[in-house]
């Protein structure tokens, strides 16, 4: 398996010619009546209107696969819970597909990929490097490109010039999300500033209802949030009366007039994962992309976006689905006035090394990332 | 006589899990599923298969321990809830020592650190007691607070002063290392951490019911006054109960740092100290009935996997059979002694 | 849409005090409740569940039906109908109430979770609030001085019951069987009905608390919509001294605290959130302390209360 980013096409074109080739062979014992299983497992409740329901939403995709049929598991913890659920999907229901949607299920994906070498694990974390297990796949989208997006909505919406923006834990893909939305609003506004607050949980409706309204209190009136479920961020925004943007899924029908758009997951790659494993095609071990692989998505516009800025924001997307806009690029000072990038130098948008260190927030950001520099 | 006393109490358990199975089946049968297919799935998951098995007993191993941490001071008479709080105490500790003995040799080291996160939990839970004794706070509600403020202070240290950086997956610790783990029992695929919560389960079996110590416990439990008439060092009988119990919490966080995920991070406050609370009272605060009792609580987390993948039951179901089953056995608790069959005859 | 006035600094303690409001209605509403419980001499641990169960029956038929109040009502009767269980099973000999309670915990909250699956995206229409604040030119002002129509029931509540508690027939009697439950006895009264119905009442007011939460603030249902809120109401009755005004100020306390850290964070002070996140239980825990003695170990506890012998 290469280690190059395969395109869909590249995975589709793979599978057809496999597929072509196969019907002129006899039949593998596999093709027979029972149906390949899948199990999706869970770290809270499918239907939260967030993160799991992104998931939810691609099990149902894969679901509908010809000869698949999917087995879930929710609230399963991060523990050893989780590999005894894991390996019960694989004992017990027979699965040979097991999709792990939590960050932290990693080391048990590791673990039992190397016990069960017919069975292949997926996971959302892409840290997948050589030497790890073959039949493990790390695939993720690159959320801050349409945070990006958001960001210049949220600049052409802001009239305080000032926006805030709500993460859960300090990680490296949190604080990728955040530089994307203030790169984006200050592309429109250079003035803006931005708070970054962190909650510190995944799921704290009180604690980020908190936030909301104490960051609305010191004039920010846009509000994106970072956590498993944004509806109690984005419903208390728009009882405030200020502008929200929304994450994971799309939330636009919760607030009428005060949404923006949002950065959504596609990770419909998933069922071309299922497939070349069905089929025995070839399927990348690690797949990050943003707008260009399809692996994102930008939420409908609120009625507050206006066309002009509507036009404005689809062209910015076409630059990151053509390549020829690059989000990271110097000059670009962090918020501790240390120089990150020089003028003229220009990070790709695939640089996942890049991405993975990113441990400072850009300059217009009020808060600190925690993380060693 | 005690025969007679574990035969009841075995013959109304089985009563109450009768129960608990008819009213779940009503349960799931109003979903439209059928109960019978239910049931077996219930067995298959908890005990039906060795996978099962090994499932169960590694979701019984941390109830063990966390039970203790609410059966030991119960017996002198306190409501203590505080087992998740030492649990993460314990297994902070457990990272902070194994840290400081890094490279040393394993056979040394690792019981050191086991036994540093068990003296962290117990000193924990020690100071509510100290509270309790010392200041006349309820230790019901000082150890409710300490879970909180242990959850935090744990958050803290791994999402800062502790934190490997080189981990990006989540926040988490400083890790002990490789050397220190202490894998599983051989030809299994469940912890050693199991082989600890029986041996503490039995060892507190022993202090409680076979030592004049536990016997004065037994009787500052039934009667304080009396303890006290009779001259009971009360003082330093709650200090201890209060410190041996937090200590198995302790060493429940130690299991879950050497024999399950190799550093601290949220992932230690799960739940297991407040599913502890509810063995130790299914167990009637007995030590040793807390080993079955944990094995069934632990049946059942293993069996609600395989129901909310076979029916598409959601996760809540399994709770719902929790209460019901916890319901029932504390209704049947009633009927000790009243049932003809087991009662004494007399002389 | 007013711009905001540039606070600062003040923006704290406009935070603190709109938490204090907000914040401290549903441990307002469970506190009061187990007062009364415990009063009559049984402690109901499964009031967390309870909650849940309030929270989101309430969210559940004021989407159904449109009407808010309806499901505070339907809130505070799934409430009561927990209460009735606990009772019942509690009036069977021997049986340990903190046990039960425990159990109803997690039948309460394993029942709301399983019938709320479909709740969880829909949005419920709001209870109404209450503009304390409409004199002030400021915002945020405004916003913090929006007083929920549940909260200023629990603050009339909370002298009310203690009147009832200490001055009525009927408190005399429940605070007979909490103390004396012999004496009550003597008396004519059934141990067993006066401790259920108070416990039945207690779980009423728990699910109207729990409603507040999904139909108010944060005005949402989900899966994690209380962490041990239930648990920590039930902590609070002890420091309140089983006193029912004291119950008012202690929620309120309570929830001022827990403001206390994501106001801070919005004026710049971002590290140590967790920290901050612990102040209400420290602070509650050293007061706690500071205002104990051993002497008058639990001056207040209701004799016959399991938890306080």
């Amino acid at each position: 398996m290469t280690q190059r980013q395969l395109t869909r096409r590249d995975v589709l074109a793979g599978a057809t010619a496999l597929a072509g080739a196969a019907a002129l062979a006899p039949l593998p014992a596999r093709a027979a009546a029972r149906p390949l299983i899948v199990g999706f497992v869970y770290v809270g409740p499918r239907n939260d209107y967030g993160w799991n329901q992104s998931h939810w939403v691609a099990a149902k995709k894969v679901g509908a696969l010809e000869g698949v049929k999917v087995i879930e598991q929710e609230n399963v913890p991060e523990t050893v819970e989780a590999e005894k659920v894991m390996e019960g999907m694989i004992r017990h229901d027979g699965a040979k597909v097991i999709f792990a949607t939590s960050f932290g299920y990693w080391p048990t994906v590791l673990k039992l990929a190397r016990k069960y070498p017919d069975v292949l694990f997926t996971h959302i974390g892409a840290l997948w490097k050589d030497g790890d297990p073959k039949n493990a796949i790390g695939y993720r989208g690159y959320m801050e490109e349409p945070h990006y997006l958001c960001g210049i909505a949220a600049g052409h919406a802001t009239k305080t010039g000032k926006i805030g923006f709500i993460g859960s834990k300090p990680l490296y893909f949190i604080f990728n999300n955040a530089n994307g939305f203030i790169l984006g609003a200050r592309s429109v506004n250079p003035a803006i500033t931005c708070q970054v607050v962190i909650t510190g949980d995944w799921n704290n409706p009180v604690r980020e209802a908190e936030v909301t309204n104490s960051l609305i209190d010191q004039g920010v009136d846009v509000i994106v949030a970072n956590v498993d479920s944004a509806k109690v961020v984005i419903e208390n925004a728009e009882r405030r009366g200020i502008f929200s943007c929304g994450y994971h899924t799309d939330l636009s029908e919760l607030a009428p007039k005060g949404f923006l758009t949002g950065a959504e997951w596609n990770w419909a790659a998933g069922a071309q994962f299922v497939k070349a494993w069905q089929t025995g095609g070839p399927y990348p071990n690690l797949l990050r992309g943003g707008f260009k692989q399809d692996m994102v998505a930008l939420s409908p516009f609120g009625r507050a976006v206006s066309q002009d800025v509507r036009a404005r924001i689809l062209k910015v997307k076409q630059g990151f689905t053509d390549d020829s806009f690059k989000l990271y690029r110097g000059p670009l000072k962090d918020n501790e006035g240390n120089v990150v990038l020089k003028d003229g130098q220009v990070i790709a948008n695939d640089d996942n090394k890049f991405k993975l260190g990113v441990n400072f927030l850009v300059e217009g950001a009020i808060g600190k990332t925690g993380l060693k520099k | 006589m005690l025969a007679r006393a574990w035969a009841e109490t075995a013959v109304l358990t089985a009563g109450a899990l009768l129960v608990t199975l008819a009213l779940f089946g009503a349960f799931v049968a109003a979903r439209g599923l059928d109960p019978l297919a239910v049931y077996a799935a219930l067995y298959v998951g908890a005990f039906g298969t060795w996978f099962s098995l090994e499932d169960t007993l590694t979701q019984a191993a941390p109830l063990m321990l966390t039970a203790l941490c609410t059966a030991i001071p119960a017996r002198a008479g306190l409501l203590v809830i505080g087992g998740e709080g030492a649990l993460v105490v314990g297994g902070l500790v457990t990272v902070l020592a194994g840290v400081a003995l890094a490279g040393a040799a394993p056979a040394l080291a690792i019981p050191l650190v086991c036994a540093a996160g068990a003296l962290a939990g117990g000193g924990w839970i020690a100071a509510a007691g100290a509270l309790r004794h010392f200041r006349g706070v309820n230790e019901t509600i000082s150890t409710l607070l300490l879970n909180y403020v242990a959850i935090a202070i744990m958050n803290h240290l791994v999402t800062g002063p502790m934190r490997d950086f080189e981990q990006v997956l989540k926040p988490a610790s400083w890790p002990v290392g490789e050397a220190f783990m202490i894998g599983d029992i051989p030809g299994t695929s469940i912890h050693r951490g199991l082989a600890l919560g029986v041996a503490a389960c039995a060892a507190a079996w022993v202090l409680a019911r076979r030592t004049t110590f536990g016997f004065g416990v037994d009787v500052l439990g039934g009667n304080e006054r009396a303890a006290r008439l009779v001259g009971l060092p009360i003082g330093a009988m709650v200090l201890v109960t209060c410190f041996l119990g937090g200590a198995a919490a302790g060493l429940a966080g130690a299991v879950e740092i050497v024999a399950v995920h190799g550093f601290a991070s949220a992932s230690l406050a799960v739940g297991y100290g407040y599913a502890g609370i509810l063995v130790a009272f299914l167990a009637r605060q007995n030590p040793l009935a807390v080993i079955p009792v944990a094995i069934l609580v632990g049946g059942i987390s293993a069996s609600g996997g395989l129901l909310q993948r076979r029916f598409g039951l959601p996760d809540a179901a399994t709770l719902v059979l929790q209460g019901i089953l916890f319901v029932a056995v504390l209704a049947s608790h009633a009927l000790h002694g009243r049932l003809r069959a087991f009662r004494a005859r007399p002389a | 849409m007013t711009p905001a006035v540039e606070l600062g600094w003040w923006g704290v303690p406009i935070a603190v005090v709109g938490g204090a409001i907000r914040v401290s209605t549903p441990y307002l509403f469970v506190s009061l409740g187990e007062t009364l419980t415990e009063k009559s001499g049984r402690v109901n641990l499964g009031l967390e569940g309870t909650l849940v169960m309030g929270a989101m029956s309430a969210y559940a038929v004021a989407y159904l039906s449109g009407s808010p109040w309806l499901g505070v009502l339907v809130a505070g009767l799934a409430g009561a109908l927990l209460g009735l269980v606990h009772g019942a099973v509690c009036s069977l000999p021997r049986v340990n109430d903190v046990a039960v309670g425990i159990a109803l915990f997690l039948l309460g909250t394993g029942l709301a979770f399983y019938l709320g699956k479909p709740y969880i995206e829909p949005s419920a229409p709001r209870l109404p609030h209450v503009s304390l604040g409409a004199w002030s030119a400021s915002p945020q002002v405004r916003a913090a001085l929006e007083i929920n129509a549940l909260f200023v029931a629990g603050a009339v509540l909370a002298p009310l019951l203690r009147w009832a508690l200490r001055s009525t027939r009927w408190g005399l009697v429940v605070r007979a069987t909490g103390d004396n439950a012999d004496a009550a006895r003597a008396l004519g009264h059934s141990v067993a009905a006066v401790r259920t119905l108070a416990t039945v009442l207690g779980g009423f007011l728990a699910g109207v608390g729990g409603s507040f939460l999904s139909l108010y603030y944060p005005g949402t249902w989900n899966e994690g919509l209380s962490s041990g809120q239930g648990l920590m109401a039930i902590a609070l009755v002890i420091f309140a001294r089983w006193n029912p005004t004291h119950c008012l100020w202690v929620s309120l306390l309570f929830g001022g605290a827990t403001a206390l850290g994501p106001a801070l964070q919005s004026v710049g002070i971002t590290s140590n959130y967790y920290l901050y996140g612990a102040a209400p239980y420290a602070l509650t825990l050293a007061l706690l302390v500071w205002s104990s003695s051993p002497k008058q170990a639990l001056a207040g506890a209701p004799s016959e209360l399991s938890i306080s012998r």
